[in-house]
This record gives structure tokens, sequence and C-alpha cells, in this order.
């Protein structure tokens, strides 16, 4: 529930930033972050069996791409045993996306190479 | 002495066979290179395995693993004692999609041979097996896949250590499926012999690259006073043999590419090897059974 009234809030709030433009929210850094993450995008690259950077920080509301340059196949599986996200298998230029809602510290795995591991930290 | 850590690596021989015979728990090499072949008692019986047969498998480390793993069911019709049942013990598919789980199928189902399979964690991939256990599953057996049957007073033991593959634990049992063992061996004589297949060692070979099982201690635990267990596993794509009180561990060669020693390399993963070697680091293994002699284990390469 808390859920669809967040997303149902986040198009009035780009609109109202649209309104009074960059500067408004710019000078006021309790909701810059909020609206910054509507559109928001962060990038995983995973090379030479090791997700870079190793750990990524990022706004609520952030996208996250995970992107397998490796000549491996390789996936994503978060560590409570993919509960919060599980990509398919990722070949060679796969890529996995999943949107970061909530603040918190989301650790993660390859789950055909558990000895690589990656970190997300949502705040 | 502290044989825990303490392994075998048979990675090289000279000629095509390894034979090793396991009775009361000890393995001894009793022919190395030739073209041996274990003779089972007319009331024994013999089986084999394959491993890592990697369907979908694309790279420079082996351009077609359709043919080796042809190559290696050929193999295997050409033994001198028709195997009774075969195990596949794991990563069938590489990359887990329908496609190569339908190639597997096809092309394992030609050697009509009665095929018991554990999944590999290639086989789970984003759907924790369902998949894999759609195709093949045992019916019947627990909601994990796990089961076990008998054959000529052998107990087989199917595990499933790949849902919950992870960086702290390396393969996991779990704890419903070592509730399920304990009751499963519940009543059983001391001399049966057991033979346990799981697709990630049940050894701690390397944790660093999840070459372990991190619950798998519990499991011997049950296992204890049975005089012999045979354990057969996969995942790391080559032959390590370790032998500990009455139970022998040996892991089993690929049919689709080898991977590194322990440690080898920076990181697990295909080796490429030059294309007319591709073959002396692919195998099968034979395993014959007699009552008198206990099991004896043949490493053959495809080459």
């Amino acid at each position: 529930m808390m859920l669809t009234m967040k997303r149902r809030a986040l198009p009035l709030a780009a609109a109202m930033a649209l309104v009074f433009g960059a500067p408004a929210y710019a000078e006021d850094p309790g909701q810059a972050p909020q609206v910054a993450s509507a559109a928001a995008a962060g990038t995983v690259t995973i090379d030479n069996f090791a997700f870079g950077p190793a750990t990524l920080t990022v706004a609520p509301g952030t996208k996250v791409t995970w992107d397998n340059k490796d000549e491996e196949p390789h996936t994503v599986m978060s560590a409570d045993g993919g509960m919060t996200f599980k990509s398919p298998a990722l070949d060679t230029d796969d890529k996995f996306s999943f949107t970061f809602d909530k603040a918190g510290t989301y650790k993660y795995f390859c789950s055909i190479h558990p000895h690589m591991v990656g970190t997300i930290v949502v705040k | 002495m502290d044989t825990r850590r303490d392994f075998m690596k048979c990675l090289a021989w000279a000629g095509t066979g390894i034979v090793w015979s396991v009775a009361g728990g000890v393995p001894r090499a009793i022919n190395l290179g030739g073209a041996a072949q274990a003779a089972a008692a007319p009331t024994g019986f013999s089986f084999v395995q394959i491993s890592d047969t990697h369907m979908g498998f694309k790279a420079d480390a082996n351009p077609d693993p359709n043919a080796t793993l042809q190559a290696a069911l050929d193999k295997i019709a050409g033994l001198k004692n028709k195997p009774a049942l075969m195990i596949h013990t794991g990563d069938v598919t590489h990359l887990s999609k329908p496609e190569q789980f339908d190639t597997a199928d096809q092309i394992i189902k030609s050697a009509k041979l009665d095929t018991h399979f554990i999944p590999g964690e290639h086989d789970v991939i984003g759907d924790d097996g369902k998949m894999f256990f759609d195709r093949f599953g045992v019916k019947g057996a627990p909601a994990g896949g796990w089961y076990s049957f008998d054959q000529n007073g052998v107990h087989f033991i199917a595990l499933v250590n790949v849902i919950g593959f992870g960086p702290a634990t390396g393969g996991t049992l779990g704890k419903d499926q070592l509730e399920w063992l304990e009751g499963d061996l519940k009543g059983k004589s001391a001399s049966t012999p057991i033979v346990v297949m799981a697709h990630i060692p049940l050894w701690p070979i390397y944790p660093q690259w999840g070459w372990t099982t991190g619950d798998a201690e519990q499991a011997f635990a049950y296992l204890k006073p049975f005089g012999s267990v045979t354990v057969l596993n996969g995942h790391i794509h080559q032959v390590v043999q370790k032998i500990e009180g009455n139970v022998t561990f040996q892991t089993a060669m690929s049919t689709a590419f080898p991977q590194p020693a322990a440690g080898a390399a920076p990181n697990p993963g295909p080796l490429k090897v030059p294309a007319e070697k591709l073959k002396s680091v692919l195998g099968i293994r034979e395993i014959a059974y007699a009552p008198a002699a206990g099991l004896q284990l043949t490493d053959e390469t495809l080459a």
C-alpha cells in the first residue's frame, strides 16, 4: 500500500520540480535527492569475475543496471537468497536492472561464482 | 592425523584410465593407464557417472559440447560391462535455458540408460530449478528435489546442494534436506554400501572459489556408522580425491571443458587447452560393485 502511494506521489513531485525549476530544489537539500532520484540511474559493470564498483551508493528510487562485459556468464542475486532481486543468466553483453526504492545496504553475489560479491548502498 | 585438508589429486595419468578399488572405504589404485576395465562379479553390477555437460556452452574452451557429450556416451556404450544405470552430477545446462534442457534431454536419452540427475548451480538460474525438476526431477521426491533409491543392495542418495549456493557457505544442503537424510538412513544396516551424489564437492577443496559445502559435516555425522560411503561430485571439472575414515570423496571430469586446479588461476572457469588435447581432459567414470570387493572406480578420458 505504501509503495503504491509513494509511486503516485512521484509524478507530482516531478511536476513541482518542473514548475519551480531546478534552482528551487537545489537550494533545499532535504528535497533534492528525492526528486533527482526519479530519473537517476546507476551502472555496475561485470568484468573479469568482478563487480565494478564493488560498492555503489545511490539515492532511493535509483534504477541500477548490471552490464556483463565478461566472456563468462554471470548472475546477480541479492544475499537474501534472491528474495529482493534475482537476475536470469547474463551472457556476455546482457544487462539486468533493479530499482532500489528503499534505503538500506543490499549485498549481492553471482549465483554461479559466489566468490563474486558486491554491495548497493541506498541512502 | 588431520586429513580434512589432506587430499590427493589425480590430474594426470599416462594412459586412458585410472582404476580405484574401494573396499572398506579405502580406495587403492590397482591399475594405472592402459585400457583396464572394471570387472563386475556376476552378483554385482556397474554404473556410470557423467557430469558438467554444460549444454549451450559456446566459448573457446569447447566449441561443440554436444559432440563431446556424444563422445562420452559412445565411450559408455563401448564399455565391456553394460551399466545398470547412469548418474549425472549436475550442470546439465550452461545457462538454464529451455532449449539447453531440450538438447541435453535428447542427447542423453539416446544412450537408453536409466539416468538419475541432480542439478548444478548452472541448472537453477533464475527459477530455483523449476525447469530442471520439471524435466529431470523424481516424482514423489520432497519439494527440494533430493531423493534416494536402491540398486543391487547399494543405497544411492541424490543430494541437492546448489540452492543457496552463496559466498558464506559455498554449497548448502539446508535443514530440511539434512532432516530427510537422517530419516532416509534410519534403520539401514551399517554394512549397506552408500553412494552419495551431489554437484558441489561435499568437502572443502577450495572454499575461496565456492568449492565446498558449508553444512556437509552434519550429513557425514549421519553417514558415520556406515562402513562404505562413496561420494561422487562434479562442479570442478577434474578428478580430485580424498579419503576420510570410511568415506571416499571423488570429483569427476566434465564432458564439456576443464577448469584450473584449485588456486592455479585468478578465477575458476573454462580452461582453454589446445584443441587436440581437449578430449584428454574430459571424461566419464565407471563404478563397478561386487559384494566381496566393494566399489571400484575407473576414470576414463575421452581421448
